[in-house]
């Protein structure tokens, strides 16, 4: 029994702990919704070959939480280095769509039927879109970095002219891109779909970066001491500033996912509080909003498990708008469980019963 | 004496320079709204009184909020639910009284309550657990937000005749017909206020007093200031947050019943991005994003600043025609010029030390 | 003067994990005088502070207060101040946002009878104590609006005001021109003449003979003596600072390596930065090991920050190997091959939350730059060359930093710049806080460098661990430097250039 416990007291304090047993309680929801409504148990875990795609609500939760995944990893960069959230990537989304909307249709056209209209290659467009994004980031990151404004605050000023920078490029109406090369990003790709392959390759880059850079190591260190930091000789202006590039970069990839799904630039609705979901997940992937050390496979685990409550959620009969509600009690459990008070008191506790006089001089 | 006036007249410090940056400004915007569309052949109604009234009414709920927000920012946190608790304040009196039939002589009394015990135990999380406002709030707008859903995922119009209804269709006239005008048709045109509008300048006054006057008010500028040296100093700085946000969802919940009054309805989208609007005016009123620095007179101007500009929008038929977006490019360039300044000055003052 | 005592503290005592911080220390105040509690880093001035004041709980002794010897133990700040103790601390720990009226009543404001603030009384109140006390301020400005100095009179003033008994004020004078320490001082002597016992903690030897009354001078956690400043001259005050006594080890350094080579790496000439360090010259040969002695705040951590560009030097110029440079951060001085292990371990040196390897692969790899990561098989064969070179005691190259105990973070650091292969490395304090075994390996490992042909500036508060390793050093008072000892290097020396007054 003793070993039962130590282990668990072991294998609690890794990393991935958190993250994967959420995951854990939301399958096991799963399995005993479906046994009790009589379907077949396992209903969760299946998925099929339909029409030449495949389904399935595992696939559904992984094509689903593709924007949350990719919005993640960025996410993830800038709470570690900067202790801070950017909270203008929802609104940043939408701009990068719109402008690859309003871009390849031209401006004040609102539907594109055929090849032949398109005012440029589709390519151009997305790139276009995705490098707007990116000069946001470098404006936010801008903003923290070298000006040492509130990341929160600095960030604000996209949120709140991201969408609307969208509306006046695309007219304030919808664009329509009725395109099956341009449907393809939100699609389906061979068996696949599209979004889900495109977060996977989103997640390999930034894997591979971090494998062969040094970059973690650097943002992770600005995180944790910004001034060992530059004595051992790394400028932490430089490196907070590309993780809300990289950041504003991501936010243009998910954009362009999310604007290629409804083949339409909605600029009130693109990415819409999906800020709110990146945050959570970096915070559900174990990973302190404090900064400092970061867990990248943590956050995307933690994307995808928001996604898998929501469907689960929905499965479960909650009307889309309530999902909410859940939502924040997941979030401040969370974050009571992580916070110093509740730490400081369990430690205290803990300290009682080993007594007292060793950690005394500890605090 | 003497010698300190001059002093005092020498020494006008950033801070006041902000507020008036921010004032000037308005008078500004609003003289150029004048010459663009009150003016001889150019006149649209601009000009009028009731023109300038209306910023008020339509923001009545506004100012109310951003008071709330101002005290928060002074201690130096944010509190992001506000949109949404507005959200659910409406929707708890829509259906109250529309599909329950309960009288608002209970309803309004409830959601008051209702703010204050989720201002409660927001302010538990952040003061005393020391948890991060943002994230706090941030849950604090999903629950609130899901929670208006629960209610009732429709719009629920107030069509039921109540003391409710009454006291938002009243017109507070102005005294001795100032302002008056005579239309086209020959009737005189008394500008004219309602009930919300007078009620958020109630609270603006009895905000700015209690900051002033009160040891929590004043304990709200030292937490902000300084909060380890505020409890060196002998502040309660954990009740002291408590009472903050407690004071900000109150505020909103009065908010809320007043933007009720003034949509007569409620529907789950409600008051969406609402508190981005109240921050942002408490930032262009020179309320320092770090705490400590700020008052409630600056972002009520801030409030009428944000509302001049969607009004010199809705003047222009060209760029009415994109909706709301406008304003919000504006609004978001504003607030950027003023971070630059906040940050500005911080620097400056750096160099001082 | 009335001179009765009005502070006691008998027999404190106090362990951090693995440190005897406090052992058996008594100290006595009196009223009406001020009185310096003198000690090097790590002496135990602030740890014994901090029991008096409630910051840290002692576990052995007693604390008494005023002439009818009452018992007390403080928990907090707080309850301290109630108690009749006040800390005005260097940073000053007041709202600068609020004006000068409100940072001397905030929490007890006078008010009318509605209950609120009687912003009129306060101001009056706050304009009769400023004149009682001699402070020329508009007391309605935001007290951001003043210098350090006067911030610090205010907040000495709202001590006096809630009828503190024993003022304690801990290093004051650190940020202050001349002209602003002699009016804190002509307030201290006010004050003391009203009958306060101040506690003044300070570095700098002049003040203290300046202002006090008596000396209180601690060392490695114990009471080395309470003194009257007659009996006192500031030789006899270094050495009990500093200590006499030799220990046992023998000199490691063979006479041979006197001997350095003719060729210059460093030569600064007229470096300074605006109230750390005035303008100095400094060469320093290939293979030499420099001292930079002096008291603490004396300016020597700054020097060396000063020619490593962690503080960027505002005046002077820089040769490195000959050549003429400008370092503007310290990357700049890695790439020239210098590297500094500063005196702040935890807030300059670890990266607490990294592993072991990380921190020691840290400049190595800002070196590289970002994209040339140095790959893992490498990193391990460094990190694990290190681990046994430097015998660091850790589960794993893997265990993060902040998991090992003090000394070995420290040969973590080091092991860092030593990875780098540095021509030139500043050592600061690379002893402090470590046990005695550590110490005498990595006073052996500055001379082994310098054999090797590497130069190191070697800063520490003793004199004898100098004394063994280098072949120079440098003396620091005040922010200047004042001398440069190379023959006859002995304790009597050093401590008469550094106490200054009777010059050498």
């Amino acid at each position: 029994m003793k070993s039962v416990i130590n282990w668990l007291k072991k294998v609690s304090k890794k990393p991935l702990f958190l993250p994967l047993v959420s995951v854990f309680l939301v399958l096991v929801i799963n399995l005993v919704y479906d046994a009790i409504q009589g379907n077949y148990v396992f209903e969760f875990l299946k998925f099929e070959l339909k029409e030449g795609a495949l389904y399935g609500r595992i696939i559904d939760i992984l094509n689903r939480g593709s924007e949350a995944a990719i919005l993640a990893i960025g996410m993830t960069l800038v709470v570690s280095s900067s202790a801070g959230t950017d909270i203008s990537v929802g609104s940043v989304m939408s701009l990068a769509g719109s402008l690859c909307c309003m871009l390849l249709a031209g401006f004040g056209v609102t539907h594109v039927r055929e090849l032949g209209e398109l005012q440029m290659p589709i390519f151009v467009g997305v790139i276009a879109g995705i490098a707007v994004a990116g000069l946001c980031g470098l404006f936010n990151g801008f903003l923290v970095a070298k000006m040492k404004i509130q990341p929160m605050v600095a960030t604000l000023i996209f949120f709140t002219a991201g969408r609307a920078i969208g509306l006046l490029l695309t007219n304030n109406k919808m664009v329509y891109i009725h395109l099956e090369q341009f449907k393809v990003f939100g699609g389906k790709l061979w068996i696949f779909p599209t979004p889900t392959v495109i977060a996977a390759a989103c997640i390999l880059v930034m894997a591979i970066i971090l494998k062969t850079t040094s970059l973690g190591m650097y943002v992770q260190s600005v995180g944790i001491n910004p001034k060992a930091s530059r004595i051992a000789g790394i400028n932490s202006v430089a490196i907070i500033l590309l993780c809300y590039v990289i950041c504003g970069l991501f936010s243009g990839v998910a954009g362009i996912v999310a604007t290629s799904r409804i083949y339409s630039a909605d600029s009130n609705n693109i990415g819409l509080n999906l800020e709110l979901d990146a945050i959570l997940a970096v915070a559900l992937g174990g990973n302190s909003l404090g900064g400092g050390r970061f867990n990248l496979a943590g956050s995307i685990i933690g994307a995808y498990t928001i996604q898998a409550i929501t469907t689960t959620m929905y499965a479960l009969g909650v009307a889309k708008a309530q999902a909410p509600v859940y939502k924040a009690i997941i979030v401040i459990l969370i974050v009571v469980v992580q916070s110093p008070a509740v730490k400081a008191y369990f430690a205290h506790r803990k300290a009682q019963k080993e007594g007292g006089l060793a950690v005394a001089g500890r605090s | 004496m003497e010698k300190n006036n001059m002093n005092k007249k020498k020494n006008i410090n950033s801070h006041s320079i902000l507020l008036l940056i921010t004032v000037g400004l308005f008078i500004l915007l609003y003289a150029a709204g004048y010459f663009m569309y009150g003016f001889g052949a150019n006149a649209k109604g601009f000009e009028k009184l009731q023109n300038f009234l209306d910023i008020f009414r339509t923001n009545a709920a506004l100012i109310c909020i951003a008071c709330g927000m101002t005290c928060v920012m002074l201690t130096g946190g944010i509190d992001i639910s506000v949109g949404s608790l507005v959200a659910m304040d409406c929707m708890i009196l829509s259906v109250g009284m529309e599909n329950s039939g309960i009288s608002p002589t209970l309803l309004v009394p409830f959601v008051l309550l209702i703010g204050i015990v989720f201002g409660a135990v927001q302010g538990y999380l952040i003061g005393y657990l020391g948890i991060q406002p943002f994230i706090v709030t941030m849950a604090g707008m999903f629950f609130a937000r899901g929670m208006t859903a629960m209610i009732c995922t429709d719009q629920v119009n107030i069509t039921v005749d109540n003391w409710f209804k009454q006291v938002a269709g009243i017109k507070v006239y102005m005294p001795f017909e100032l302002g008056a005008v005579v239309n086209k048709r020959g009737v005189k045109m008394v500008p004219y206020v309602n009930i919300p509008v007078i009620i958020a300048l109630v609270v603006v006054v009895l905000v700015f007093l209690m900051l002033r006057y009160t040891r929590t008010g004043r304990s709200m500028y030292a937490v902000g200031g300084n909060q380890q040296s505020a409890a060196l100093m002998g502040l309660n700085t954990k009740r002291t947050k408590m009472i903050t946000y407690i004071l900000s969802s109150f505020l909103c919940s009065i908010g809320g019943v007043l933007y009720c009054m003034n949509t007569m309805c409620g529907t789950t989208t409600q008051a969406l991005g609402l508190e981005m609007k109240a921050i942002s005016s408490a930032v262009i009123g020179g309320t320092l994003l770090t705490g400590g620095v700020g008052n409630v007179f600056g972002s009520f101007v801030g409030v009428l600043i944000n509302g001049t500009i969607n009004s010199l929008v809705s003047f222009n038929g060209e760029l009415t025609r994109l909706g709301g977006t406008v304003p919000n490019v504006v609004s978001a360039f504003l607030l950027f010029v003023f971070i630059m300044l906040q940050a500005v000055f911080a620097k400056l003052r750096e160099r001082k030390q | 003067m009335s001179n009765e005592v009005i502070l006691s503290m008998r027999g404190i005592c106090m362990t951090f994990p693995g440190v005897k911080a406090l052992s058996n220390v008594d100290f006595t105040l009196r009223s009406g005088e001020i009185h310096a509690l003198m000690g090097e880093n790590g002496a135990g001035k602030s740890t014994l502070i901090k029991c008096l004041t409630g910051v840290n709980d002692f576990e052995k002794g007693e604390i008494f207060m005023g002439p009818e010897m009452r018992p007390i133990r403080n928990h907090s700040t707080l309850e301290a101040q109630k108690n009749g103790i006040a800390t005005v601390y260097q940073e000053v720990n007041l709202c600068p946002n609020l004006s000068v009226a409100e940072n001397l009543f905030i929490g007890r404001e006078p008010l009318t009878k509605f209950g609120t603030i009687n912003h009129k009384a306060m101001l009056n109140r706050a304009r009769e104590l400023m004149k009682k006390l001699d402070i020329q301020v508009d007391v309605t400005q935001a007290l951001e609006n003043y210098s350090i100095a006067l911030q610090q009179m205010i907040a000495i003033a709202r001590a006096v005001d809630m009828e503190s008994k024993v003022l304690i004020l801990d290093e004051p004078t650190s940020s202050l021109d001349d002209n602003e320490v002699e009016k804190l001082f002509k307030m201290m002597r006010a004050l003391r003449d009203e009958g306060i016992g101040i506690i003044f903690v300070t570095h700098f030897l002049e003040q203290v003979y300046a202002v006090c009354d008596r000396i209180t001078v601690l060392r490695n956690g114990q009471l080395v003596g309470e003194y009257e400043i007659s009996d006192l001259p500031r030789l006899k005050l270094v050495a009990a600072m500093m200590g006499k006594d030799f220990d046992d080890l023998q000199s490691i350094k063979s006479k041979e390596d006197e001997a350095v080579s003719e060729e210059v790496l460093i030569d600064a000439k007229g470096l300074s930065h605006v109230r750390k360090i005035k303008p100095f010259d400094l060469d320093i040969h290939k293979g030499e090991v420099i001292g930079l002695t002096g008291l603490l705040g004396s300016g020597r951590s700054e020097l060396a920050r000063c020619i490593y560009g962690a503080d960027k030097a505002q005046t002077g110029t820089l040769k490195v190997k000959g050549k003429e440079t400008k370092i503007n951060a310290p990357i700049d001085a890695m790439r020239l091959g210098m590297g500094l292990l500063p005196d702040d371990r935890k807030a300059e040196g670890i990266v607490e939350d990294l592993s072991v390897r990380e921190n020691i692969m840290l400049a190595m790899q800002s070196l590289a730059g970002v994209v040339k990561r140095i790959p893992m098989e490498k990193q391990m064969e460094i990190t694990k060359k290190f681990i046994d070179l430097l015998d660091i005691k850790t589960p794993s190259t893997e265990t993060l930093v902040k998991q090992l105990s003090g000394g070995n973070q420290q040969k973590v650091i080091i092991a860092r710049w030593l990875a780098t292969n540095p021509d030139f490395l500043i050592l600061d304090e690379p002893t402090r806080g470590i046990d005695v075994g550590t110490k005498t390996e990595i006073q052996k490992l500055v001379v082994d460098l310098a054999h090797q042909g590497k130069s190191v500036i070697f800063i520490s508060s003793e004199i004898e661990e100098m004394l063994r390793t280098c072949n120079r050093l440098a003396v620091l008072r005040d922010g200047e430097k004042v001398g440069e000892l190379t023959e006859d290097l002995s304790q009597e020396s050093v401590m008469k250039v550094i106490a200054g007054g009777e010059r050498s």
